[in-house]
């Protein structure tokens, strides 16, 4: 067995800004990778995917965006070699092809069993993707036979990937979940011929860009996506929120339920069942669109308020904001949908990702609902483990890249201190 | 995010005793499982009096501090004695009342002091269904409307936040939105 002080799992981004603080406070590791740095953006992503945050706003402890595009979206094999040159850079101790098998509690450390060799370590650090399995309600289990099914961003045996509107049959396609990939894959899956019929339940309103400057810059620049996860109120909703409707494109097109209406795309109430082959569709479409308006208007205001007082010096001479349009809601939305009449051939299930913990399945960690209990990613239930790159799991970035370095010095601190 | 710079508002909800529930109860969720009940007596004709007593909660039999009965019938129109309300009408107070109630409640959580509020709430309803006139015609309301007439502390879009917080919190307006499975048994 080897013997390291941290083993440190999963070698995307937040495994690597893990790996270069822990060098930097002298922590011996390892970054053990099941396949090689940045796997999912290699595997798991759809054909036309960019990152939803500019270039600039990549940024990692030591590490930025060097590119002469820094306002465009890379795409997912930029984002790989991206990460992959951070992890040269940072002379990261990566051993690729190593998949863990199980993390297990012995003395005061863990040993993690991996298809390779096993690990003694005293602290364990899990950056394994906050986003890997498709997260698919159970009312899936009543669609008729012979409906086609994908999942954005990742798969189950029986779930494939969604890669590209070529892949799904011709014919009708029910796009559940308006997130950001909900919304993208409507859009190229309805420009492709195939008739686009996307459920809508709760979701997150932006604009691309607002008086001139990314939406992002905003959150940035006014602190939102610093705000803490033991300062908001509502911490179990705030992680659980479903994705910004953002796309990024060359063009920095905004990409709403309005856009996609305006491109014929039919817009129904979120799948609430499914009885008989039939798609059952909330009644509740008006009141989610309501809720998503009121929300984006009072985010712009709060970006107003903020460009007029503390950010006066970053925003001098930057346009007037201009008010979103309320979404248009069909006057009258089906509230069902015969899935056994052929007029729907796919449903892809954009309903969102969950991570794939099941190798720490010995330990005390879980949740009634399957989840890993954590206070900003220091696990209680099990002392020297930690978890990075979930929702809010410190502040709001979290998830993003650039959330990943102020998380990671925040727990490397932590498992310092622990060490001690 | 901060904490509401406004004296408190009070519209009589007890709102500390909520979310001390919502703690709890995350914590114990056994406690959460209730079951709601009525019981209904025919009377004769379409005349029928519910009454509610009892319910089931927070882990054991629970009860009303009284019971209370609400008659249902049909008007004259439908050559019935109007002895009540007629059960889509009751369904309609059960959603006005529902949404007023997290109206209230969202309000005084956010800080917003109520002065009035009225709710108008109208169901759209072709009853060629029920009469078995149409069998393309469904049974259910084809829509239903609610109109918010309030007075409050508060812009325009602060109110209407309110109102659009209390349909994603209430019970009844997502019962009427959503499925929910029915099963009817004879002794």
């Amino acid at each position: 067995m080897l013997r390291v002080t941290t083993v440190v799992i999963g070698a995307g981004h937040s495994g690597l800004a893990v790996s270069r603080h822990l060098a930097e406070r002298g922590v011996d590791h390892v970054v053990l990778e099941r396949s090689e740095v940045a796997s999912s953006w290699r595997s798991q992503r759809w054909d036309s995917l960019r990152l939803l945050t500019p270039n600039w706003l990549s940024r990692l402890p030591g590490y930025a965006y060097r590119g002469d595009d820094p306002d465009g979206y890379m795409s997912a094999p930029q984002v790989a070699a991206f990460i992959e040159d951070y992890a040269k850079e940072s002379a990261a101790p990566v051993r690729a092809n190593t998949t863990v098998t199980a993390v297990g509690r012995v003395d005061d450390g863990y040993v993690v069993e991996t298809d390779q060799e096993a690990w003694r370590a005293a602290t364990v650090v899990v950056a394994a993707g906050g986003a890997s399995v498709p997260t698919v309600p159970e009312l899936r289990a009543g669609l008729p036979a012979g409906i086609e099914q994908r999942a954005p961003g990742g798969s189950t045996p029986d779930l494939p990937a969604y890669r590209n509107p070529g892949d799904l049959p011709q014919g009708g396609v029910l796009v559940v979940g308006p997130s950001a990939s909900g919304i993208q894959i409507a859009q190229e899956v309805h420009a492709s011929g195939r008739p686009v019929t996307l459920a809508v339940g709760e979701h997150v309103r932006m604009p691309r860009t607002y008086r001139d400057r990314d939406v992002l810059w905003w959150m940035d620049a006014t602190g939102l996506f610093d705000d803490r996860y033991d300062e908001i109120p509502d911490l179990l909703r705030a992680r659980v929120l479903p994705s910004m409707q953002l796309i990024g494109s060359p063009e920095r097109a905004t990409l709403d339920l309005n856009t996609l209406s305006a491109a014929g795309i039919r817009l129904v109430g979120r799948l609430a069942g499914v009885h008989d082959g039939v798609a059952q569709l909330s009644g509740s479409l008006r009141n989610v669109c309501t809720l998503a308006d009121l929300k984006v208007k009072r985010l712009l205001k709060g970006f107003d308020e903020w460009a007029a007082t503390a950010g006066v010096e970053q925003t001098a001479g930057l346009p007037p904001g201009e008010a979103v349009a309320p979404t248009v809601v069909p006057a009258a939305a089906p509230q069902e949908l015969d899935l056994g009449s052929g007029e729907i051939r796919t449903v892809i299930w954009a309903t969102g990702l969950q991570p794939d913990f099941g190798f720490l399945g010995e330990l005390p960690v879980f949740d009634r609902k399957g989840r890993v209990r954590h206070d900003g990613g220091v696990v209680p239930g099990s002392p020297g483990l930690y978890v990075i790159g979930l929702p809010f799991l410190r502040r709001r970035k979290s998830t993003l890249i650039d959330g990943a370095d102020a998380d990671a010095a925040d727990l490397v601190t932590h498992l310092v201190g622990h060490l001690a | 995010m901060t904490t509401t710079e406004k004296p408190a508002a009070d519209n009589g909800v007890d709102v500390p005793f909520l979310l001390g529930a919502r703690t709890a109860l995350a914590d114990a969720p056994a406690g959460a499982q209730f079951q709601w009940r009525a019981e209904t007596e025919w009377v004769k004709g379409t005349h029928s009096r519910g009454t509610v007593k009892t319910f089931f909660g927070l882990g054991e039999e629970q009860e009303h501090t009284s019971s209370f009965t609400f008659d249902a019938d049909h008007p004259l129109q439908f050559s019935s004695e109007d002895h009540g309300a007629t059960p889509v009408e009751i369904l309609l107070v059960a959603l006005g009342a529902c949404l007023t109630g997290g109206v209230a409640s969202v309000a005084q959580l956010r800080g917003i002091q109520l002065r009035s509020v009225r709710a108008t709430i109208a169901g759209e309803h072709d009853i060629l269904g029920i009469l078995g006139g149409d069998p393309e015609v469904p049974n259910r309301f084809k829509s239903i409307k609610v109109h918010y007439d309030i007075d409050a502390d508060a812009t325009p879009d602060e109110i209407a936040a309110v109102v659009a917080q209390s349909q994603k919190r209430s019970a009844v307006y997502d019962s009427l939105t959503n499925p929910v499975a029915v099963e009817v048994e004879v002794n």
